[in-house]
Order: C-alpha cells, then structure tokens, then sequence
C-alpha cells in the first residue's frame, strides 16, 4: 500500500478536531459507574455536570473542553506500506496547522523560553509524533491525543533503587495522586510506568494514562499492581474536582518495561476526565475512524 | 447553604455573605484572565483599561474566532469554547487583583491556596469552584465578548465576557477563613496511611 499523503493531512485535521469534541464511549460508561458507586453529594452533582457537558458537547458540535493541549500523534505502521517518512512526518503537521486555522482552535503551544505562540498548535519538535510498527498487512493506525495542561502538570519520575522495591514505587504513585489533588482534573486516569530508562518510563506513563478505560496491562504482574492501585486511589476521597468523594480516578493503568539490575523507575502521568483521542484506520479498503 | 444570584459588581458585604458550600449563579460581566496575563499586569507592570473594580474574574484562554466588529460581537471576537484553567497556579497573583484592581471573586478550578485565602478575609473575596473540563455547558452561559484588552497576549489577552444565568458555581474558599479545598486535604492526608496499609506499604 502506497500512502496518500493529502489524505493524511487531511485524517490528521479531522482526528484533531473529533478528539476535541467527541468523548469515547468508555470514558463515557467510566462516568456511569463512577456516578453509581459516588456516595458524597457534591461527587454525584460534578459527576452529574461532566455528563452533561459531554452531551452539550455533542449537541452544539462544540470542544468538550477549552484547552487544545498539546497534540499528539501516535502513528502505528504495518506491513508492506511505503510512504516517504520525511513527508508523512510534514502531512501530519500541516493537517495539525489547518484544525487550529480552519476550525479556528486556541493553540496551546509556546515556545518554552520565549512563550511565542505561532498560533499553529505547532512549535518546535510539536506536534509530538510517536512512530511504531506492528504485524498488520497494509495498515496504517493513527491515533490522536490532545493532551491537556491542567492533568499533565500531573508529571513526576523517580528512580528508586531495589532495597525500596516496588513497594517504594507503589507508596510513590499514591502519593502524586495525594499532590496532585483537585488540580489534574479529576475523575482522572492515572498513567504509571514501571521500569525502562527514565525517558521510556515517562512515556509508559503517558501511554498508560491515554489507553482506553477497561484495558487491562498486557503482563500479569503489571496488571495486578494495577488493580490494587485502582481500587486504592479511590479510597483517598479526593473526589471529582478535589471536593471529596470516591471518584477519584477512573482507573489507575500500567505499562511496563525492562529495567536496569540497580533500578526500579516509576513515572507518574494523569489524564484529566476530558479522556480525549481520536483514531482512524486506513487499509487498502479504505479510512475507519473510531477510539 | 444558601444560593446566591449576584449581578457584577458586587459590593463587599455581599461577598461577606458568602459561606463554603452555598452556591452561586453569576449575571452581568465576567473577566477572564489567566497566567500570561498576570503576569503582564503585576510583574510587568501593565495596566488595563477595564476597571476591574467589584468584579468576579475567571481563569480562562477562550477559543475565539475573529470577527468583524458589529453589535454582537463588539470586541471583534466571536466566543467558540470558553472553559477554565486549574487555578492554583496563579496563586501569587491575588492579593494584586484584589489591592489593585478591586476584584472580589475569582472563578476557577481545582481551588486555591493558604495565601489566597489570607487575601480573600482581610479584603473580602470569595472562589467560586466551577466543573473543570465543562467547557461546552459553561460557553452557553456566556452571551458574547464585549471586550478585550493586553490582546497581544492572546489567547492569554484579558477579556471582558457578557454572561446569562452563568452557573450554578460552588463557594469553595470565603472570606471567613472557609475552603472546601482544604477540608478535603485535610481529611485526605488523614487517610493516606490507612490506604497505604491496605497496601501493605505503611511507613
């Protein structure tokens, strides 16, 4: 398969735009069970507004939230699907550029000393695009993430060594979701990476906060640490927003990689309840656009 | 735990009047303001044209369309989606907009902090928590942009909302030393130790 470059720019416009105003179905089933098992009043009334806010959101085809964030395009290629990278890398961008014109759409994006804002949602090294490859004929998979500001200040790393342990990194992740508070937003997913080097523990995190509500780790062990922690969080009473309640986060999701012999890394990434991300498809039969 | 329409600007006594917990409805004027904008205003040294003075602000950069000046859209500017910014980060800046600009309520998310809170009882302010991330519902509670002032700073430009029935908002911090924000931290830390030993992490 040979890509159309024009129709990437073009998928890269729309998945921006569609994850800005359309919120997947299991965040949206994420905020149903949370609103059952909410027990604290002014949880049940916050809850209550977010679904809500969803439903304008789709009613008045407007963004579910104001801030754009931070793009992020996670593109997965498979077999036998030839394209010049150099110019999918630039579709992708010009497809970002023309959301933030055409829509129009604030652009989040700074540069970090001077603050100039291009007003593009464009900057240096941004939009991020994170390429990978998997097993699927003539597959392209395109995944788009704004991630917003107010969950990813919600970021913190350390490196503890293995007399800590793991019990170290389980005490550490509780303990952000403490610092943390009301200010990532939440209901919240917490995204946690568990080993790597410290660059892909960070990442683990950011892919673990933005994976679908109800995935569950691909390792077993990953996967049990996940559920001790998901059902912890929310014994905090945190609460929506950080006005008490139970709903803390939606779920607490890891992802993990192999580690140094003298490491035990642990990343801590939250995504706030706007869960937000768009995905499309594009085979030989066509472009699917779905979560 | 009271609800309160207030048309802006308010005066002190009716900000004293404010109490955790009861809930507010705002009508009239809302300015929004956020971090590039305080800091233009109080490290920079810049000063406004709007008057402030008595009035609630929130902490928001809009999405906006640009617009050819007419009675709707007096500023030049169309509102699209109009949300709000987690609040704590603008922290230092309060006792400013209150001192210097009279403003008496801030309306934002995730709360405030110690420092705030001193401001809010000596000067008479109040927080008024919104639903973070609700963008969507609260942009039909704003009519049109009226104004906007510091505009090479947009979207980070200071800007001058008319609103409708904007809310219901929740008092999470008043001028009587209340917060919401730290009744729950506080109870928070207290159960830290009882969840940490549920996972058999306990110091």
């Amino acid at each position: 398969m040979e890509l159309n470059l024009k129709e990437i720019e073009e998928i890269s416009k729309t998945l921006y735009i569609q994850a800005l105003k359309l919120l997947p179905d299991d965040v949206k089933s994420g905020f149903d069970r949370l609103l059952r098992e909410e027990t604290n009043e002014t949880g049940k009334a916050i809850l209550g507004t977010m679904i809500q806010n969803v439903a304008v959101a789709e009613r008045t085809r407007n963004l579910l939230c104001q801030d754009t964030g931070i793009p992020i395009y996670n593109v997965t290629i498979g077999r036998d699907v030839h394209f010049d990278g150099a110019a999918l890398k630039q579709a992708i961008r010009q497809g970002c550029e023309r959301a933030t014109h055409e829509h129009p759409l604030r652009s989040s994006v700074v540069h970090p000393i001077t603050r100039f804002n291009e007003h593009t949602s464009c900057g240096l090294r941004v939009p991020i695009i994170n390429f990978d490859f998997d097993e699927r004929e003539e597959t392209v998979d395109i995944e788009m993430i704004p991630k917003g500001s107010g969950s990813e200040s919600g970021s913190y790393l350390k490196m503890f060594p293995p007399a800590d342990g793991i019990k170290a990194a389980k005490a550490f992740v509780i303990d952000r979701v403490i610092e943390s508070g009301g200010r990532v937003c939440p209901p919240t997913v917490v995204g946690v990476g568990l080993g790597g080097t410290s660059d892909l523990c960070m990442h683990l995190a950011k892919v673990a906060a933005t994976r679908a509500i109800g995935s569950i780790c691909a390792d077993t062990e990953g996967a049990k640490i996940e559920a001790q922690l998901s059902k912890a969080v929310n014994e905090l009473g945190i609460g929506p927003q950080g006005l008490g309640g139970r709903s803390t986060a939606f779920e607490v999701h890891v992802e993990i990689a192999a580690t140094h012999i003298t490491l035990v890394p642990v990343a801590v990434n939250i995504q706030c309840h706007s869960a937000r991300r768009a995905r499309a498809i594009i085979t030989p039969g066509g472009i699917s656009f779905g979560v | 735990m009271a609800h309160h329409v207030l048309k802006t600007p308010v005066t002190e006594d009716q900000i004293r009047a404010l109490r955790v917990a009861d809930t507010v409805t705002l009508e009239e004027t809302l300015f929004g303001i956020r971090d590039a904008t305080l800091i233009a205003m109080f490290d920079q040294g810049r000063r406004t044209s709007l008057y402030l003075s008595g009035h609630a602000v929130i902490h928001t950069a809009p999405n906006v369309r640009k617009v050819e000046v007419c009675p709707e859209s007096p500023a030049g500017y169309e509102p699209i989606c109009i949300g709000t910014t987690t609040s704590m980060r603008m922290e230092r800046f309060t006792r400013d907009l209150m001192q210097r600009e009279g403003v008496r309520l801030i309306v934002g998310k995730g709360g405030m902090g110690e420092e705030t809170l001193k401001a809010f009882s000596e000067m008479g302010g109040a927080y008024l928590a919104i639903v973070g991330g609700a963008a969507a519902l609260e942009t039909t509670w704003i009519e049109a942009i009226d104004a906007v002032d510091l505009d090479d700073l947009n979207p980070e430009s200071l800007w001058r909302f008319r609103i409708k029935g904007f809310g219901p908002l929740l008092v999470g911090m008043d001028s009587h030393g209340g917060s919401l924000f730290a009744r729950v931290q506080n109870d928070v830390k207290n159960r830290r130790d009882a969840v940490l030993a549920s996972l058999d992490l306990a110091d």
